[in-house]
């Protein structure tokens, strides 16, 4: 049970998400708001751009060195009192985090943001065995009443409009007077924290995810905005944090400088407002917190990718900046992805989780503009790695027909250089001539993917190579 | 095979390493023993004063809002004067902390301090807090009988009482101090790093205050650097 990843539809969840009116309004926040906060704080620390390549490093360092650094971790949770379990697939820690709650007679569970949960589908899993699960952060709470997944790994709800949120809520909230002002998005703020503040306190059991965990202390960290996270894993018996090994860091030292990238480049604070270390259950002389502290932590496939093409990727901190900053995203939000991780960093991500042969799509969704790696607070090569899955996807003939032709073609013509320079010559030639009026074609044959949307300039009657040479001789 | 082997064996496999180098071993019990400092921003590596100012700027940039007080016997009042600026109940809820325990309340004859946890219904909370960081404006609370975590997310107002002369330039600092106070890996059940009130903008990314924990933070800070 994970979610039915419709990847492989990608290109008619996109179409539907370009003719989605609503979801282009709420998309063009995105673009907007996330770059210009993240640009400003940016700007206001010089070394930000030192601290990314640190930032990598200690990713580096700790990948080369993780099965000592998971070792090191496991021991310091152990005495203080805490329990890692180690899950192989998702199956594996479902199953974990179920034994748990039936242990403890769970009837409901809070639950703060967790893409790993998600990855996991834990929610559908527990409520499928009469636990009921509730999501805490605003976002993800809203997507949950919707029956959907995130479309953004830090702003989950963030392809919503406000009257959609507005129309979920009076759906849901019955108890409440059906004829209340919920114009303002305060007023919806609160009438969430009124609901959840019940839930809050009734739960048995609290699962966060976990941003960092610290092999030098035992520590699991969270870093919420909301305080969502913190009333998850306090007031509940037990505490169970989802992770997945790539989360390990060795030290505190090294978290500083993970936290001064992380923050500035997802929502654009110096600092999120509650980063919140945890380490074990609730001490002798505590008067509050978890009973039981449980660490899962996921492999999912991840181990497979330590010294692959791929091993870069689990760098990744879930800042998501590289959504951000994506044209693609920008224009068909995070659905149209088809699974858990949308933008540039589920392009490279998906592929290795769920297959290439699903998910083929997706590193194939890119305009190759390069913003992703520009702006990434520890430096994967994005583009790269995207194209090294278009690569393995044409060497799996896993490509359609229609485009392992259209590149044999191609490549035939490319591969003859003189019967090239004739035919394109000709080609622009006639094309120069045809457009000569407008300047511009507002259809083309065989080009009617382009010319649907935007016309196509035409040619100035050379073509590229012609007017080198052209150039060469004159300057000669 | 229990899923430990499982997944170490994979990592190990797809390192080609067995585990039991000893250069590895010593590289990774040398991070862990020595931690060492990475890049420090400039920004928080300044004078006292500057510091505390520094301090200021960024929390309340964060929405937080600061008082400045010469002495400790000073906060019972300005904890008085911030309820009554916001017109709220005079009442507050404190853990044990020696340093609060201390404070001459009963000057402040109609406010109401009780002491323990928060189970939901108090509306303002008084913490004490581990030290701070300039650079970022964020305070640093640990967890036990004399600040309950719950104080610093249940109720609606949160005021955090901190000496000036805890509040330093960087994160690194901070670590330092609790080094020194747990000893070396040991940390307190939870330390909780808080820059400003809570807030969401998880519609249409408009910045909301008061999301789940509290809608103010106030600070007061005590003393001199």
């Amino acid at each position: 049970m994970t979610h039915v990843a419709t990847s492989p539809r990608f290109k008619e969840n996109a179409k539907a998400a370009l003719a989605d009116r609503e979801l282009q309004n709420a998309l063009k926040f995105v673009e907007v708001n996330f770059i210009a906060r993240r640009r400003e704080v940016v700007d206001r620390l010089p070394e930000f751009d030192a601290l990314r390549d640190a930032a990598r490093d200690i990713k580096n360092h700790t990948l080369a060195h993780l099965d000592l650094y998971l070792e090191a971790y496991e021991a310091r949770v152990t005495a203080a009192g805490g329990q890692v379990h180690y899950a192989a697939t998702a199956e594996d820690a479902r199953q974990v985090v179920l034994g748990i709650c039936r242990r403890l007679g769970a009837k409901t569970v809070t639950k703060g943001k967790s893409m790993i949960g998600e990855e996991i589908a834990i929610n559908d899993f527990l409520e499928a065995n009469s636990v009921q699960p509730i999501e805490t952060d605003l976002g993800e709470y809203i997507v949950q009443l919707r029956g959907e997944i995130p479309s953004h790994i830090i702003a989950p709800a963030v392809h919503l409009t406000k009257a959609q949120v507005e129309a979920e809520f009076r759906r849901v909230h019955t108890h409440l007077p059906a004829d209340r002002n919920l114009v303002e998005p305060t007023t919806l703020l609160t009438e969430a924290r009124g609901v959840l503040r019940e839930k809050f306190l009734a739960a048995d059991v609290g699962i966060t995810g976990a941003n960092f965990l610290v092999a030098e202390t035992g520590t699991s960290i969270i870093v919420t905005n909301e305080g969502n996270g913190d009333l998850t894993q306090t007031l509940p018996k037990a505490h169970i944090v989802l992770a997945s090994i790539e989360k390990m860091v060795p030290t505190l030292e090294d978290v500083a400088t993970l936290l001064r990238v992380l923050a500035r480049s997802a929502t654009g604070q110096d600092m999120s407002v509650y980063t919140t270390l945890s380490t074990g259950p609730r001490r002798a002389d505590d008067p509050d917190g978890p009973g039981e502290y449980h660490v899962v932590i996921l492999d999912n496939g991840r181990s497979a990718m330590v010294g692959s093409a791929f091993q870069d990727m689990l760098r990744c901190i879930r800042c998501g900046a590289c959504m951000n900053h994506c044209p693609v995203y920008h224009a068909v939000g995070g659905h149209a992805y088809g699974w858990v991780y949308p933008g540039p960093m589920g392009a490279v991500l998906t592929p290795s989780l769920i297959g290439v042969d699903k998910a083929g799509h997706l590193p194939n969704a890119s305009t190759f503009c390069g913003r992703c790696e520009e702006v990434c607070p520890v430096r994967i090569p994005l583009p790269r790695m995207m194209r090294a899955w278009r690569e393995r996807e044409f060497e799996r003939h896993l490509s359609p027909a229609t485009v392992r032709s259209g590149l044999a073609f191609w490549a035939a013509f490319a591969r003859r250089p003189r019967l090239y320079g004739a035919a394109t010559g000709i080609a622009m030639r006639l094309l120069a001539l045809i457009g000569r009026g407008k300047g511009r074609f507002s259809w083309l044959p065989l080009a009617s993917g382009w010319t649907r949307f935007r016309d196509f300039p035409s040619p100035q009657g050379a073509t590229f190579q012609q007017q080198w040479r052209a150039r060469r001789r004159s300057s000669e | 095979m229990t899923a430990r082997d499982t997944v170490l064996g994979t990592i190990r496999r797809s390192l080609g390493v067995s585990g039991s180098e000893s250069p590895r071993r010593q590289a990774v019990a040398d991070r862990l023993g020595t931690h060492p400092a990475g890049l420090v921003p400039a920004r928080g590596q300044v004078a006292p004063f500057e510091r505390i100012a520094l301090f200021i700027k960024m929390m309340e940039l964060a929405a937080g809002t600061v008082d400045l007080v010469a002495e400790a016997d000073d906060v019972p009042s300005t904890v008085a004067a911030f309820l009554r600026r916001h017109n709220l109940p005079m009442q507050v809820r404190r853990g044990d902390d020696r340093r609060l325990a201390a404070l001459p309340w009963q000057r402040e004859a109609t406010l109401d301090v009780s002491t323990g946890v928060s189970d939901g219904g108090q509306l303002a909370s008084v913490s004490h807090a581990f030290g701070a960081v300039a650079e970022t404006g964020t305070l640093v609370l640990t967890s036990g009988a004399d600040n309950p975590t719950t104080l610093n997310f249940l109720p609606d107002n949160h005021i955090v009482v901190v000496d000036a002369k805890d509040v330093a330039g960087d994160f690194e600092t901070v670590w330092r101090k609790l080094r020194e106070t747990y000893g070396a890996g040991i940390m307190p059940r939870t330390v909780n790093l808080i820059t400003g009130p809570s807030r969401s903008a998880d519609i249409e990314q408009t910045l909301i205050l008061g999301a789940h924990g509290p809608r103010r933070l106030h600070v007061i800070i005590v003393g001199e650097p």
